[in-house]
């Protein structure tokens, strides 16, 4: 079996996803799961992607967001806001 | 803050008679906060234009957990500054709801100082929610709140709070320990609680017996229903006390019966068990002379929701009985079985019943892996969901041709 990644590299690579379709697509953190899984095959597992979305919403890197479902986004201004 | 209320010459209608009254408790809490003073205001308003001022969801949150916090703002803030930010917090409610009125005032003291002083209490899921406050007093009012041994419950995409009913604390007929089981569950399911992961809402509730005083049959995406497995409990001189004291036992019981397994020769009351189906009705009108069994534990049914995206749905069984007793781990395995399947193969918006119409329940169990049984099943004694194919032998098709030729 190949060697696992680490927390921070799965977080990494999230992290780069949410970013690259921030404004353009919202991202569920299943969405996320299911996309590294895609690139890494079995050097990723449920768990590991787990701790690295909770490492990156622990760390500030990414929010979650509520828009009738829940979303992992990068912190911006809320839109619906009132200063 | 402004001396006076805004006129309110509608909602003022609401306080008439003597009941309870919702905009009497928003003027009580508006003489302390402007956030009260402008929510009666903004309500005024949307009744007399018909029209809501709300905007909800958006971003914000406590550190590090995605549910229990829902956004709200309004759409004039200008006009109603007091409620320019209006966000709800939901938090965890004990087992049951059971609080001390210390731990009332607790909540309560915490709420006027960070927010609207203003509750539902309970929301429809259970929570305790607290009406109303600022981003700004998110993170102060949760960290107050958990340093009374409170914490936020769950929103979004995530496991919601789980909640039970009073069971063995109060009720006689609580037919396993749904206190300790909503408990367990709780704090086993922590990370799904706080951190939204699944593709929509997911409820557990946990019932003491079919009664179901927490509709877990119309509500919970999955509901543990306490059941029975042998024989009800009959106490024959209790049943005919019940029936010298005017109970109509042959009207109001044994033509009740949906399983019609009940009968009663005017001194003697039978029941054919296995024709039972659980209703709780003779239970519930002769209860001094009826019990559930003694072999006790619970049914496990899946796939009810309220009408949200889609129409409202009722749970079907999924388990038929299984012992509820510590660690629970059965229970938990299969939980993760399903969340599983439903995380990968569920869309956005999807509940874990809507999931299970479209993919069809027998694909569904052979992905949980759960075999079929006969009791998972819409209603009783009709319209199995699953397609037994041993019972077909090649060629009965073709007999059925030959036959209606």
């Amino acid at each position: 079996m190949a060697d696992k990644l680490t927390v921070d590299e799965v977080a990494d690579q999230m992290y780069k996803m949410v970013a690259d379709s921030q404004g353009q697509k919202k991202l569920k953190p299943g969405d996320l799961t299911k996309a590294v899984k895609e690139v890494y095959g079995d050097k990723v597992d449920r768990k590991l992607c787990k701790d690295a979305i909770r490492s990156l919403i622990e760390s500030g890197r990414c929010v979650y967001t509520y828009f009738g479902g829940s979303y992992i986004e990068l912190p911006h201004r809320e839109g619906a806001a009132n200063d | 803050m402004a001396d006076q209320l805004p006129n309110t010459p509608m909602l003022d209608e609401l306080e008439k008679g003597k009941w309870p009254s919702f905009v009497k408790e928003i003027k009580t809490a508006a003489a302390k906060n402007d956030m009260s003073k402008d929510l009666l205001g903004i309500l005024e308003k949307s009744y007399n234009e018909k029209i809501g001022h709300w905007k909800h969801g958006g971003i914000v949150g406590v550190l590090g957990y995605g549910g229990g916090v829902i956004g709200r703002y309004c759409d004039v803030p200008e006009e109603f500054p007091g409620v320019s930010h209006f966000h709800t917090m939901r938090i965890n409610m004990p087992a049951a709801w059971f609080y001390t009125s210390e731990a009332l005032r607790t909540i309560a003291d915490i709420w006027e100082r960070h927010g609207s002083g203003l509750t539902n209490m309970h929301g429809s899921t259970g929570d305790i929610i607290l009406l109303g406050t600022t981003t700004d007093e998110l993170e102060p009012t949760f960290q107050e709140l958990a340093q009374a041994g409170f914490d936020i419950g769950g929103s979004g995409s995530d496991l919601r709070t789980p909640s039970c009913c009073n069971g063995m604390a109060r009720c006689e007929w609580a037919c396993y320990d749904t206190m300790k089981a909503c408990y367990h569950m709780t704090m086993h399911f922590q990370d799904e609680l706080h951190r939204p992961a699944f593709p929509y809402k997911y409820k557990f509730k946990f019932a003491g017996c079919p009664n179901d005083c927490v509709a877990s049959i119309a509500r919970a995406d999955m509901s543990f229903i306490g059941v029975w497995r042998d024989e009800i409990q009959i106490d024959q001189d209790k049943v005919k006390e019940h029936v010298d004291n005017g109970v109509d036992i042959i009207n109001d019981v044994i033509l009740r019966c949906p399983g019609q397994c009940m009968h009663w020769d005017g001194k003697k009351l039978e029941i054919e068990d296995e024709y039972c189906r659980h209703c709780m009705h003779c239970i519930n009108v002769l209860n001094k002379g009826l019990k559930p069994g003694k072999d006790r534990g619970c049914m496990i049914l899946i796939g009810s929701k309220a009408p949200i995206v889609e129409g409202a749905q009722l749970s079907s069984v999924l388990v038929p009985f299984i012992k509820m007793e510590e660690p629970y781990d059965e229970i938990k395995d299969l939980v993760e079985r399903i969340w599983d399947i439903w995380c990968e193969e569920g869309k956005a918006r999807e509940r874990v019943g809507e999931f299970i119409q479209r993919v069809g329940l027998g694909n569904f169990l052979e992905a949980i892996e759960v075999e079929p049984l006969p009791e998972m099943i819409a209603h009783p004694r009709e319209n199995p969901y699953v397609f037994y194919e041993e019972y077909y032998e090649e060629g009965d098709d073709d007999e059925e041709e030959e036959e209606e030729e």
